[in-house]
């Protein structure tokens, strides 16, 4: 054999090795994550019932009561919410660029929601604090801008590039054949979307509705400046409360770690943690049965 | 061939970049500086009090310029940390801006005072009131009292604005101003002093209380119990809205701990640096 060739296999047979080796990173971290943050934070049960953690709203750290109802009920509550109002805007948004906008606008529009995945999340955070609170404090007329309301504003405007790219790319791949049978029996443009496509792309647009909340779910900064952090249970919208990932990033920076305060924050972070992996398993299990009847 | 060069080429890199780092490494504490009179050594590790660590950096800086032969590292974490880190052998010197929790009480830790540390109440401009009574301030920031026109002011929802349940200066507060009693929960929380600052400037009817250092003119300083703020209010003993920003070390500090702590603590270093940070000198305070 050739030197060359000699050369040829031997890098072959390395970058076999590098990305095994990348993959088993990868793989390492995501575990040792999860082992780490169940470590500490099922610690929180060694001196916290999981009664009074999931299902009492009292948290007062300083006289052991650690109650995380309240963070659990905020952060449902603005998942909830943002996608009600995301959720659509998002899907009919995205059934424009992909079946309506004429080419020249596509070509625009795709770049741009792509461009708007990419403002970071202080940004939406800075805005709300300072244009979006005082806004929703003088129009509905209540004290404070603070609250579940606001913060559901500003998630349901973040997670329309998750729903919009993801939903475009499923009524994409919708085949051209189903429309145009569709319109050749006399249908209208719009019986054609709302009878044939959609259900076609149902399984991309719920998977795109999904990682929306999941990506609601999961944010901090934006969240953290407009909702209040206040650890109570929410009885107002317009009334300061608290999510799960909004009490860690204000907690964090002064609770010792390894105390039951530091555990119970590890173990919000688990709930958390837990959530988006659930949601990502609805989301392979909608894909994998979308495949089958196809 | 061609592999064996680009080999060869990474190879020579390494060690190039290799000696840097080295050299770098090396001539960092080669600058010689005069002795001072007592020749100290060795490492010091403090954690703590992110309050605090702006101060302590300058300390360490100017330390630096009389001992060079000791190497101090400084970080935050927060004041429980602090505690909790020099009472586990972690670090020599714990800063806190709060009083030794409780749990910590037998571990023998030993508390040298740094600096006097100021609150001053804070409101929205739009808020007419120019001072409240110690009794009203527990009021309001317990949450029996909810409308401004109860303290004399117009008729206007009165929003509390502070700190998160693990922040020293919430635990000072309800330490000193609140005595024991509960703050209520209907307040909204922001996560620095800065931040409270900007959010009592945009909320109309907001009180809150920020380090003094913090007060600006965004916002309206109240006065407590009919004192208004200054330096001379809290050394004269006038203005009791104060705390201690305590060094905590196991048992008396000894050796290079011992020389840095006295050096950040002598009235010289104080009398030059404290007043510049919003603290107040801990050589002029009281007791």
């Amino acid at each position: 054999m050739k030197q060359h060739d000699i050369n040829r296999l031997r890098t072959d047979k390395w970058a076999k090795y590098v990305l095994l080796a990348c993959a088993a990173f990868l793989t390492i971290i995501i575990l040792a994550l999860i082992v780490f943050m169940g470590q500490q934070g099922l610690q929180t049960f060694l001196d916290v019932s999981p009664l009074e953690f999931f299902f009492s709203a009292d948290w007062n750290p300083d006289n052991g009561k650690f109650g995380a109802f309240s963070f659990i009920a905020g952060s449902i509550l603005v998942t909830v919410f943002s996608i009600l109002v995301g959720g659509p805007i998002g899907i009919l948004g995205a059934i424009f660029i992909a079946k309506l906008a004429p080419k020249w606008m596509r070509n625009i529009l795709q770049p741009a929601v792509n461009l708007y995945m990419a403002i970071p999340s202080v940004v939406y955070g800075y805005i709300g604090l300072t244009v979006v609170v005082p806004a929703v404090r003088d129009f509905f007329d209540v004290p404070i801008g603070f609250g579940v309301f606001t913060a559901s504003l500003i998630l349901s405007i973040m997670i329309l590039p998750t729903v919009i790219s993801i939903s475009n790319d499923a009524l994409l791949s919708v085949p051209k054949m189903l429309e145009e049978g569709s319109v050749a029996l006399g249908a209208t443009y719009w019986q054609t979307i709302w009878n044939i496509v959609l259900p076609a792309a149902r399984p991309g647009i719920v998977t795109a509705v999904i990682l929306g909340m999941a990506r609601a779910i999961g944010e901090t900064m934006a969240v953290q400046m407009v909702i209040g952090n206040s650890p109570r249970l929410v009885d107002s919208l317009f009334a300061p409360t608290s999510t799960l990932p909004s009490e860690i990033v204000v907690e964090m920076g002064n609770t010792p770690f390894g105390s039951t305060w530091g555990n119970s924050l590890f173990m919000m972070a688990l709930v958390l943690l837990l959530i988006s992996l659930l949601m990502i398993f609805v989301v392979r299990k909608i894909s994998s049965n979308a495949e089958v009847r196809a | 061939m061609y592999n064996l060069f680009k080999k060869s080429t990474v190879l020579a890199l390494a060690i190039a970049l290799g000696a840097g780092v080295m050299a770098g490494c090396g001539g960092e504490k080669k600058a010689e500086k005069p002795a001072a009179d007592v020749k100290v050594e060795g490492k010091v590790a403090a954690s703590g009090s992110t309050a605090l660590l702006p101060l302590l950096k300058v300390g360490q800086e100017e330390f630096y310029k009389q001992h060079d032969k000791v190497t101090i590292n400084l970080s935050g974490g927060g004041s429980f940390t602090g505690q909790k880190q020099v009472a586990s052998g972690a670090v020599d010197i714990g800063n806190s801006d709060v009083a030794l929790s409780d749990d910590l009480k037998d571990q023998g830790l030993v508390e040298t005072k740094l600096v006097g540390i100021p609150f001053v109440f804070i409101t929205n401009k739009d808020v007419t009131v120019d001072n409240l009574s110690a009794q009203q301030y527990v009021d309001i920031l317990t949450g029996k009292i909810t409308n401004w026109k109860e303290v004399g002011g117009a008729d206007q929802k009165i929003t509390l604005i502070h700190r998160a349940k693990s922040s020293g200066s919430r635990a000072t507060i309800a330490d000193v101003v609140l005595k024991g009693a509960q703050f209520t929960d209907n307040a909204v929380i922001q996560d620095s002093n800065g931040a409270v600052r900007s959010a009592i400037g945009t909320t109309p009817g907001a009180i809150g209380y920020v380090d003094a250092a913090y007060v600006d003119e965004s916002v309206k300083a109240l006065s407590y119990d009919g004192v208004k703020f200054s330096i001379d209010a809290v050394t004269g003993g006038k203005y009791p809205v104060y705390t201690f920003g305590r060094m905590f070390t196991k048992g008396e500090p000894k050796g290079a701990v011992k020389a840095f702590i006295d050096y950040v603590t002598s009235s010289a270093f104080q009398e030059a640096n404290a007043e510049k940070q919003g603290f107040v000198p801990v050589t002029k305070m009281a007791k």
